[in-house]
């Protein structure tokens, strides 16, 4: 442990002096948090997706912010993470010591105007952003069909998929298939995406998604073992904003392609154009750390200093590939990039969403 | 057999990995720290994992694991404590426990019921351990043959056990399974998201109340109120001196009760969804549906012991099955457990279906901890058992304070709001009024967590077999009917009718004698203008979203149904039936307290609290409680206060939690732990 804390501080040292990612690091007035302890809220319970995520960073946090202060993670579940995020907005900076992870989940109900955002992203300030990909895959006769006659062969087949709901991240996928032409039947009321796995795995559900990191621990025994085959990923978005294959899965054709080769779908028009809009809100920055409104430069420096440093660790990638992932983990202005690109949709896109909520599933945000 | 052949090699080696000195002192630390969260009512699994996470990470796999697995593994040991001496369920595993081991303890048998209660809990938690060392390497495809249609047929069965816990007049005690159905139905829908008896602008009810509020508000509330009003000690007599090998000779008399119900938390706690919560009543009302003489039921029956605690231990192996073999956590501690697993050295050990096949070894080392953990916890309980049973001598004036600050420390972690406090308060009362009416707290409650499984397993197996016609009838017939089914329904029949026949003659909550008319009728008229309400919001919500309106539609109609059956019976029969039981009028004698002044101590604590703070607000009601109340003397008071509040600020830093806020804080900046 020593010799790393050694290595992110040489690291911390070299960054600033080259002055490019931290230069309040610089003067005087850099934060130091020396005995503190920074809370960091997370919206959800001790048991999902954002709680690893955070576990995962919090003790490296602790190392490579200046002082060493304890992270603790603060959980605060309810109302799918709105609650915690409303929290977080009544609150204003003070010395540094708070700081909130926000989810996929976080950024949907915002862009829907669900009727329980008090939110607003843009008062806040991001200092990461962990970008995710996600993998649709189907059972063996399935994809056997799918083989022998494409996507047309799919459509006269009934799809169930356990899903947690269709204004959460399941919109995305939910979307994708319908724009293929699938019958896909969401069976609502999944718990997390390991129960609509399981479904999966049952035999009840006959098509599912999981993103990246569960699918690479989850669905690839069973590929091996022969009871599932991936069909597509939803792709990744490269420096230029285009949409390309997801660079942990390479070989897997991504959805624009499959969409592209299928006749039942476009790759242009409203649908197409809000399933981008949603999916670049969703997967490239879907978990965000950010400080509260408010939080001087200095502090902001400091904290993206410090995730900086983290994932410029000589380790991370052996540390960070099973936990998140080999996805971008943005700090600096690219998160800030990210932050814009998630958090903010077209119009046409977010009323095309809404209403085809409403016309398909009955869902009516207000 | 070949199977097994090949994985008894690596027995071996898990057995090597785990009898390191070095992993037995990790696992003694990981006991040692769960007995000790274990013991306060209402922090479990979850709050102790929590504490450990931060040190996890790049951690020697093994030394994490036994540190974690030790931890979990004493959680259902030790909380029965609480449930055996003072009536507080300790943990979701433990409520079962509270109906004969509390009893007991009154009678001054504590020790007893305690020893006895340990020495199941190990064998539970032995014969768990080796049962799975077999199963889990055929465990694959038996967890993925219960599909939705099985869980929710065990779901029902479950169920089915408040034919046995209704009481002494059935219909009451299905409407109370009812009433908890309903209340489990509060906030958001699973399926569609329409919110039942909950608005946005209150937005606490939107995510509806956690088992660990509502366990703690049924049972431990009722249970504090009215012993703090007799005003003495929990025993009425003296305390039994070396009770506890009495206790192990009860087990070993009930060994083969201990055995099924071993198996039986073995087997639930294996299938994914239910989250073993309610073994223990399951494994209660087997003990009761199979012994021959049923009358102690209810007022100190050790076997009422024996059962829930054999069960519950055994299950937390269970529930590694899913937890290991899926990824799938079958409760709130496996989930934290899974993300501790995740960080431990460089993340080699990946939880979920690749377990058996690559990691077979720390699999195995993973079930025996759990099992060595469950040696070490019992015999560190049983040798405190004697000396902490003594508890139950000191006047009880002088620990309801302290209990009390305690479940309103653990009801606030389950969402970190007053509103908690409130709920707490709340559901008390409805507690305490089903207490003194002799409603069945135990058909409440099993509604209360079985009510998101069977809505949730029946819409989703409606939707799926619906899909399955839609193929063939033949295709939907299978998936209906699967022989696991009809299994389950022929075992539900059997125990529905069984328990009917016997409800009467058992009285899972002791005797309680009939009184006037008015205050019986009043309390039902209350619980019939709640269901009504729930079923009028309930049948509201529009068409589009009619998978969240079936089910609180439908069990609003058969409560009502109840409630007006027992209205028509109210009107003919004598106030002297047991339809009228009223426990202020049995009671009248031994109180020297009335309930509401009682009440006001604790609804002052709650008014303060929300204008000053948690902290300061329990300043002023321990000192003035224990003051005035127990009747000490200042120095006295002041000495308790300060050793109460440095206890419960010990713990919340221990375990890094804040307390409720008031509207002070809102005004003015505090430091921890006013904040």
């Amino acid at each position: 442990m020593n010799r790393l804390q050694k290595g992110a501080s040489a690291l911390l040292a070299a960054v600033s002096a080259l002055g490019m990612a931290a230069p309040a690091l610089a003067d005087g007035h850099a934060l130091d948090l020396s005995g503190e302890t920074v809370e960091w809220i997370i919206p959800f319970s001790e048991t999902g997706g954002s709680a690893r995520w955070a576990n995962f960073y919090a003790p490296l946090l602790s190392e490579a912010l200046p002082g060493n202060p304890t992270v603790v993670v603060t959980f605060m579940p309810g109302a799918g993470s709105t609650r915690g995020a409303n929290h977080f907005q009544e609150q204003s900076y003070e010395d540094g010591t708070l700081i909130f992870g926000s989810s996929g989940s976080t950024q949907f109900p915002y862009l829907l105007n669900d009727p329980r955002v008090r939110y607003e992203y843009g008062d806040w300030n991001v200092v990461l952003a962990s970008g995710t990909g996600g993998v649709s895959y189907l059972p063996p006769d399935l994809a056997a069909e799918l083989e022998e006659g494409g996507v047309d062969a799919l459509l006269d087949d009934n799809f169930i998929y356990g899903s947690q709901g269709a204004t959460r991240l399941d919109l995305v996928p939910l979307l994708a298939w319908e724009m293929l032409g699938l019958n896909v039947e969401p069976v609502f009321g999944i718990e997390g995406r390991g129960d609509g796995r399981l479904m999966f795995e049952r035999g009840e559900a006959n098509i599912d998604y999981q993103t990246s990191s569960s699918f690479l621990s989850g669905v690839t025994p069973l590929v091996e073992a022969g009871t599932a085959v991936p069909w597509f990923s939803f792709g990744s978005v490269d420096a230029d904003g285009n949409l390309v294959r997801d660079p942990t899965f390479p070989d897997m054709p991504s959805f624009a392609e499959v969409c592209e080769a299928a006749p039942s779908c476009e790759t242009s028009g409203p649908a197409w154009d809000a399933w981008v809009a949603f999916f670049t809100a969703g997967f490239p920055a879907q978990k965000m750390v950010f400080l509260p409104a408010g939080a001087p430069q200095a502090a902001i420096d400091t904290y993206s200093a410090a995730f900086q440093a983290i994932t410029e660790r000589d380790d991370f990638a052996e540390i960070s590939a099973t936990r998140l992932g080999v996805y971008p983990q943005l700090t600096g202005p690219a998160a800030g990039t990210a932050l814009q690109s998630a958090t903010a949709v077209p119009e046409e896109a977010q009323s095309f969403v809404i209403d085809w909520l409403a016309e398909r599933y009955g869902v009516v945000l207000q | 057999m070949e199977l097994f052949a090949s994985a008894l090699p690596v027995l071996g080696e898990a057995f090597g990995m785990i009898l390191d000195p070095t992993v037995l002192g990790y696992l003694v630390l990981g006991v040692v720290m769960g007995l000790c969260i274990g013991v306060f009512p209402g922090l479990g699994g979850i709050a102790g994992l929590s504490l450990l996470l931060p040190f996890m990470f790049g951690m020697e796999p093994l030394y994490g694991l036994a540190l974690m697995v030790g931890m979990v593994a004493v959680v259902p040991t030790s909380d029965t404590f609480a449930s055996v001496l003072m009536g507080i369920p300790g943990s979701s595993a433990s409520q079962a426990t509270v109906l004969d081991g509390f009893p007991l303890a009154k009678k001054g048998q504590a020790a007893r019921a305690l020893s006895a209660a340990f020495s199941s809990s190990l064998f539970g938690g032995l014969l768990g351990a080796t049962f799975l060392t077999f199963f889990i390497l055929a465990a694959r495809p038996i967890v993925l043959a219960f599909q939705t249609p099985e869980l929710l047929m065990v779901t029902i069965f479950g169920l089915s056990m408040v034919g046995i816990l209704a009481g002494r007049v059935a219909v009451k005690g299905i409407v109370a399974a009812c009433l908890g159905l309903l209340v489990g139905t509060i906030g958001e829908g699973a399926a569609s998201g329409e919110l039942r008896m909950a608005t946005y602008d209150l937005p606490y009810l939107v995510d509806g109340f956690k088992l660990v509020i509502v366990g703690l508000a049924i049972f431990a509330v009722p249970e504090i109120i009215a012993l703090l009003r007799q005003d003495k000690a929990i025993a009425d007599r003296q305390v039994l001196s070396g009770g506890w090998m009495t206790g192990v000779k009860d087990w070993w008399a009930n060994k083969w009760l201990s055995v099924r119900c071993s198996l039986i938390g073995v087997a639930i706690g294996v299938i994914p969804g239910l989250g073993g919560s309610v073994v223990d009543w399951i494994a209660y009302g087997h003990a009761v549906q199979t012994s021959k003489d049923k009358s102690q039921f209810g007022s100190g029956d050790i076997r009422g012991v024996v059962g829930p605690e054999s069960s519950n231990n055994a299950k937390e192996g269970g529930g590694l099955v899913p937890t290991l073999l899926f990824g799938i956590p079958g409760s709130g501690s496996m989930a934290i457990f899974i993300s501790g697993v995740a960080l431990l050295g460089t993340g080699q050990i990946e939880v979920g279906p690749s377990m058996v096949n690559n990691n077979l070894n720390f699999t195995y080392a993973i079930v025996w901890l759990l099992a060595m953990a469950n040696v070490v916890g019992t015999l560190i309980c049983i040798f405190a058992a004697g000396g902490i049973a003594r508890l139950t001598n000191i006047r009880f004036a002088l620990l309801a304070p302290f209990l009390f600050m305690i479940i309103a420390f653990a009801a606030f972690q389950s969402r970190q709001s007053i509103w908690d406090l409130v709920a707490l308060f709340g559901i008390g009362m409805l507690g305490i009024m089903m207490r003194r009416f002799d409603w069945s707290r135990p058909a409440f409650l099993i509604g209360f967590v079985l009510s998101a499984p069977a809505e949730r397993y029946t819409n989703q197996a409606v939707q799926i077999a619906s899909s399955r016609f839609r193929r063939s009838l033949e295709e939907g017939l299978d998936y209906i009917f699967s022989p696991i089914v009809i299994v389950l329904i022929i075992v539900t029949l059997i125990s529905v009718i069984f328990g009917l026949r016997q409800a009467k003659n058992i009285q899972a909550e002791g005797d309680v004698s009939s009184g006037g008319k008015r205050a019986p009728l009043l309390f039902l008229l209350a619980v019939t203008a709640y269901i009504a309400i729930a079923y009028t919001d309930a049948s509201m919500i529009p068409d589009f979203a009619r998978t969240d309106r079936v089910f609180p539609v439908f069990v609003g109609t058969i409560g009502l149904i109840g409630c007006a059956l027992l209205l028509i019976q109210m009107r003919l029969k004598p106030e002297v039936d047991p339809l009228f039981a009223d426990r202020e009028v049995e009671d009248r004698g031994i109180n020297a307290f009335g309930l509401w002044p009682t009440l006001a101590w604790f609804g002052g604590l709650l008014v303060l609290t929300s204008l000053v703070g948690f902290i300061l607000a329990l300043a002023v009601f321990l000192l003035t409680f224990t003051r005035f109340r127990a009747g000490q003397s200042w120095q006295y008071s002041v000495l308790y206060t300060i050793a109460g509040i440095a206890f419960i600020c010990g713990m919340a830093w221990t375990l890094n939690r804040d307390f409720p806020p008031g509207l002070l804080q809102s005004l003015v900046e505090l430091p921890w732990p006013l904040t």
